[in-house]
């Protein structure tokens, strides 16, 4: 028998509440499969299996808080289980998903039976509304009713990018705090990959089309093979180099927040298809549905400002990763061209490391190395 | 023949496909998407995108400036049908 555990979806992350259950006791279930969705302050998410087996009892109901490690359901495996993708086994950690801490003594957790009294609708409506019941008032005394719920509900602020602000406020002090940045950048020249990607567009239909920010993904991923340094977690006081390359890509949410889920294996995947799966993530990033590996598994970050942005970007490593990339606008400046001068797009690259895993003169290498790739973009 | 009604809820729609949140009661029809709502190179090709599945329009990238607003959208779309 083993147990199926609440993820841990960042650094930050304590708990997580259940809102559904996508299994039932008996479903045999593979390695990937969704099995559940919990709400994290990053939003809906859905949790993957990663063992094959069969479930035997689900031991938390819909709108528990669960902490990160401690059971979910316990299921009988009917396979090896196989760690995360691109997620090394640790010595320090469950081989099932990445930096979930050893599960805390029960006694340290708290246990269902001290929550807040409440009422079971005031319960289910607080947990879809996404409220904390021990911060809603009863004011009748004794347990809180659904009324309570509802009259918390219409005066709380807008919760989401809220939440989502004090999660990124949470896991920026702690890089700043913890991580000995260095910067570095460099002007890239973007003529090669502008033309060819105009090329490309001009000859595919609308739903085979590129946009240049896939090309700036391909090109780190594919640079970033050759820098192991770069590519992988701090975790335990010391470096965990990753086998695979999962690049996270901030998203901007049109409610303020800000989200980085992983394309997997960016770096062994065909443009075409890096393409679809970089639309399908955004989608889903701002519709729900980004699922537990993507929001844990990214091993090196990029930050684009996008069009009509500044000219640089100075990102900050997203803790437990050692190294983030950043790009300006994609703009129309002077640019030496042999021994004349002329107008020609270019993106300004700046790459953050963390100082414990590399240093600067590896970075450089890394930079020139992504600004190299760019320059064939025919060989992405 | 399609009304100038017609192409303007297929726009809208396509733009909530993209952009879910956006209240489109309160959309400037004269005013570019962008200065009104976070609108990126990504929401441009999915909105392309959509306005291709839903009237089978395929608009080259280089006409995509004269996507930029409501009412550009639907003179486009009208001459892009028009034609065909």
């Amino acid at each position: 028998m083993a147990d199926f555990l609440m993820p841990s979806l960042g650094a930050d992350m304590e708990s997580g509440t259940l809102t559904e259950w996508h299994v039932e006791p008996g479903d045999v279930v593979k390695r990937g499969d969704v099995v559940a969705s919990i709400e994290t302050s990053k939003g809906i998410i859905d949790i993957e299996i990663f063992a094959d087996g069969i479930i035997e009892t689900l031991l938390a109901g819909p709108g528990t808080e669960v902490p990160v490690g401690r059971p979910l359901a316990r299921y009988r495996p009917t396979g090896t289980p196989e760690p995360a993708p691109g997620v090394p086994p640790s010595p320090h950690a469950p081989p099932t998903l990445p930096s979930v801490p050893p599960p805390q003594t029960p006694s340290a957790t708290r246990p269902a039976t001290a929550r807040r009294l409440a009422s079971p609708a005031a319960r289910k409506r607080a947990a879809e509304l996404g409220l904390d019941l021990d911060k809603v008032e009863a004011r009748a005394g004794g347990a809180v009713t659904l009324a309570d719920v509802e009259q918390a509900a219409a005066a709380r602020p807008a919760a989401g990018p809220t939440d989502m602000r004090g999660t990124i406020g949470q896991a920026m002090s702690r890089s700043k705090r913890e991580i000995p940045h260095y910067y570095l950048g460099t002007t890239i020249d973007m003529r090669s990959a502008s033309r060819w990607l105009e090329q490309h567009n001009t000859a595919h239909p609308v739903t085979e089309r590129l946009i240049y920010g896939v090309l700036l993904i391909k090109a780190v991923a594919r640079a970033v093979t050759r820098f192991p340094e770069l590519n992988g977690w701090w975790r335990e006081g010391r470096f965990d180099a990753a086998h695979a390359v999962n690049v996270g890509t901030a998203i901007r949410l049109r409610d303020g927040g800000l989200i980085a889920p992983a394309l997997l294996a960016a770096d062994r995947r065909p443009l075409a298809e890096l393409m679809h799966a970089y639309q399908e993530l955004v989608q889903r990033a701002r519709t729900g549905g980004l699922r537990a590996t993507e929001l844990a598994s990214a091993t090196i970050t990029i930050s684009s400002i996008g069009e009509g942005g500044v000219d640089t970007l100075y990102p900050i490593i997203h803790p437990p990763q050692v190294a983030i990339v950043g790009f300006g606008a994609l703009v129309t400046r002077p640019w030496c061209s042999g021994e004349s001068l002329v107008a020609a797009r270019v993106i300004n690259a700046t790459l953050a490391a963390d100082h414990r895993v590399s240093d600067g003169h590896r970075g450089s290498a890394f930079l020139v190395a992504v600004a190299d790739h760019l320059q064939r973009p025919e060989d992405l | 023949m399609v009304t100038t009604d017609t192409l303007r809820s297929a726009v809208l729609e396509a733009l909530l496909d993209v952009a879910p949140d956006v209240d489109t009661s309160t959309l400037d029809a004269a005013l570019p998407f962008r200065d009104q709502f976070d609108f990126d190179s990504m929401d441009q090709l999915n909105f392309v995108v959509s306005l291709h599945k839903r009237l089978g329009v395929d608009v080259p990238e280089t006409d995509y400036p004269q996507l930029a607003t409501l009412a550009g959208c639907v003179d486009y779309l009208s001459r892009a049908r028009g034609g065909s």
